[in-house]
């Protein structure tokens, strides 16, 4: 891991709703925030740039929003900048705040992800219909449907796989206060039973909509040694695009997903992912990319993921917790997402996850996000270990 | 030279976003709705008009309101001589002014109503001319106009109105889209029936549409090459999901990533002429063509059965 050593020093996020009617954007964005700087200990007055993530402006049709959001983030005369990426945006966003820090440009930098999706409809947002073009893609369900139908047949994997992962997902979100979604009675006959979206895919078996933020401080060594709370050591940081359509692609596992993960992978010195890590938090927002990327990420052999699935090999008693806080399947602000899956992985290193704490034995944990057609992608390793 | 297709394009969501406005803008239109105009008090002394939520210098939160005006004062001006119809506060040529209202010291964006630009100067006195119906929103105050050159009416306010906690915000974009000269080309020969793909020199592989360029060299696909009407369904979903746009085809439909034969990346269209449970991958299709050809994706009305066997999974693998 090249440059000065940085990790997360505080976490914040909102509880995630279908519709916070009670608050502006920058009230959201805001809660988030708050929670983050408590946690690290810090006013606005210590944050030296913000950087702000969200996914299509559309969602919201507020243009530029970060620069509305300037005075709630506390950004006057600051650096602030935004960062998209599609769905990945999250993560990406949090690699851009790091990196500001391991550069040495600055030492505390406000990161905070967010989407108000009740302001609009997301199923109209990612597929506006466009001139000369047919409208036959219905939301991101009409798109990646196809793509899990190719993957079942060219792994094996039995039709029940995906509602596994619908019903372990809901299950772990009873533990985290701050899901959206707390079914209680979830299990396979409701997945089963559950209206025929997209067949392949089930209402259970896709996320939900969400309103909701995410916020993480990020601090360079001396900060957070001197921080309050623990800290989760960033071990390496990567990002990768592909373009959506290119004769020879592989749209069901995506080589920019198998490069990030081989590169972040190579900077955190992990081998093994199955092995090396404790847990990971992974973007899951239909319950068949579980497996899919089970293999984009190495944890198993190419069309042997949704043996681990079936298994339990990634529930929270497994040997390797998927999404032990629920997931995108349980919470889906999309622009927030990533920044979740990143965050509540530096949770768990710093044995901040509450009721979804999962054992650490490693202390090694991966978070992931990806957006667009399975297009972009970014990764991050954290552990409650400084890097070498 | 090529014949740019160009199409007129509107990005409207459905009857407008619908914006939550938290406490602090929500008191500032729930006055306005009332007929008052309040502000907020910052770290500073200073009152901002409209309300902020966050202290600009502090960044807490702000909470302190102030009630300001009615009247204020020009700080600066435009002249807006010729008014777009449904798009501008008032429909006859107007000012925008930056307003100080009395008791505030920020300004505030608002319409000046006036016979003509020689009646707007710096330093003039307004005051509000008020809707009679109010709704919580900056235009329920109409426009300003000079103070004393009409009664100013003060509202009664709402008796026991919820406070404003949301407004409906319509956005709509106009574009013209221009299909670039690759795509164009891909088009136009849909009206005459044809698919029309492109390839780089050097590739064999055949985009379909086309967009230009072949996104695996960056290299310009500068070779157009027809290729068949008929193809293999490699994976498709059934759409139970009704579609936001009028034209959008009725549920449940079987939308299809179709490999051309000849072509070298996946045509996204529907299936129809069988039950959608029995749509399978590897079928092999053929493309019914509109009556009336237009350059448009709407020129294949749909793909059917063209009654050969199933293509073997091993022939489309790695497009699916």
């Amino acid at each position: 891991m090249a440059g000065i050593r940085t990790a997360v020093v505080g976490v914040g996020q909102t509880r995630h709703v279908s519709a916070r009617h009670d608050v502006s954007i920058a009230g959201l964005v805001r809660e988030a925030a708050v929670e983050a700087l408590e946690d690290a200990g810090m006013d606005w007055g210590d944050i030296d740039a913000v950087v702000i993530g969200k996914a299509p402006d559309m969602f919201e049709g507020v243009l530029m929003p970060e620069m509305y959001l300037a005075d709630a983030l506390g950004a006057a005369n600051k650096p602030m900048l935004r960062v998209h990426t599609a769905g990945s945006v999250g993560g990406s966003t949090a690699i851009v705040a790091a990196k500001l820090v391991m550069a040495g440009i600055h030492k505390r930098v406000l990161t905070v992800a967010f989407e108000k999706q009740s302001e609009s409809n997301a199923t109209w947002g990612l597929t506006v219909g466009m001139p000369f073009q047919a409208p036959l893609v219905a939301g991101a369900g009409g798109y990646f449907a196809p793509l899990i139908r190719a993957y079942m047949a060219r792994s094996g994997a039995p039709r029940h796989i995906g509602h596994l992962v619908a019903v372990k997902d809901r299950l772990a979100a009873l533990r985290n206060p701050k899901a959206h979604l707390h079914l209680a009675d979830i299990d396979l006959k409701m997945v089963e039973e559950s209206f025929l979206l997209w067949d392949p895919l089930r209402y259970l078996d896709v996320c939900p909509s969400s309103d909701g933020a995410m916020a993480l401080v990020i601090g360079s060594e001396d900060v957070a040694d001197a921080a309050p709370g623990p800290a989760a050591w960033i071990h390496g940081t990567a990002m990768r695009s592909e373009p959506t359509m290119f004769a020879g692609r592989d749209q069901i596992n995506p080589q920019a997903g198998r490069d990030c993960a081989a590169d972040v992978y190579a900077q955190a010195g992990i081998t093994n992912p199955r092995e090396d890590f404790d847990m990971a938090e992974v973007y899951v927002p239909f319950s068949w990319y579980e497996p899919m990327w089970l293999e984009n990420l190495g944890f198993c052999a190419e069309g042997d993921g949704w043996k681990l699935t079936e298994a339990g090999a990634t529930a929270p008693d497994g040997d390797i917790p998927w999404n032990p806080s629920g997931g995108v399947l349980s919470s889906n602000p999309i622009g927030a997402s990533g920044m979740i899956r990143f965050g509540e992985a530096a949770q768990q290193v710093r044995e901040r996850a509450g009721d979804y704490q999962v054992e650490l034995k490693t202390g090694l944990a991966l978070g992931q996000a990806y957006g667009g057609g399975s297009q972009f992608f970014s990764m991050w390793v954290v552990g409650n270990q400084k890097p070498e | 030279m090529t014949e740019v297709l160009v199409e007129k394009h509107v990005l409207e969501y459905p009857g407008g976003y619908t914006r939550s406005v938290g406490p602090v803008i929500g008191r500032f239109l729930t006055g306005l709705r009332d007929g008052r105009i309040e502000g907020v008090r910052g770290s500073d002394g200073k009152v901002l008009v409209p309300p902020t939520e966050y202290d600009p210098y502090t960044a807490q939160a702000t909470g302190e309101f102030v009630e300001v005006g009615p009247c204020g004062v020009v700080t600066a001006w435009t002249w807006v001589a010729q008014p777009r119809v449904d798009k501008q506060p008032l429909d006859h040529p107007f000012g925008w002014a930056l307003i100080r209202l009395d008791g505030a010291d920020t300004s505030m964006l608002h319409a000046v109503a006036v016979d003509g630009p020689d009646a707007l100067s710096v330093g003039l006195r307004v005051q509000p001319r008020w809707r009679t119906e109010r709704i919580g929103s900056i235009r329920d105050i109409e426009a300003f106009v000079p103070e004393g050159s009409e009664p100013l009416v003060i509202p009664e306010p709402a008796p026991d109105a919820e406070p404003v906690t949301g407004i409906v915000t319509p956005t709509r974009l106009e574009y013209e889209i221009n299909a670039g000269t690759a795509p164009s080309k891909y088009l136009l020969g849909l009206a005459q029936g044809k698919m029309i793909g492109q390839r780089a020199v050097g590739s064999d592989q055949v985009y379909l549409p086309p967009r230009g360029s072949d996104p695996t060299s960056g290299e310009a696909t500068e070779i157009e090459v027809e290729v068949a009407d008929v193809g293999t369904v490699t994976t498709y979903c059934v759409v139970n999901v009704p579609g936001l746009s009028e034209t959008s085809p009725e549920i449940p439909y079987v939308c299809a990533q179709i490999l051309l034969d000849g072509a070298n990346t996946p045509w996204f269209g529907l299936i129809q002429g069988l039950a959608a449970d029995e749509v399978r991958m590897g079928l092999r299709v053929k493309a019914i063509w509109a009556d009336v050809l237009v350059a448009n994706a709407a020129s294949v009305k749909w793909f059917e059965p063209n009654g050969e066997p199933d293509a073997p999974y091993e022939s489309y693998r790695e497009y699916a």
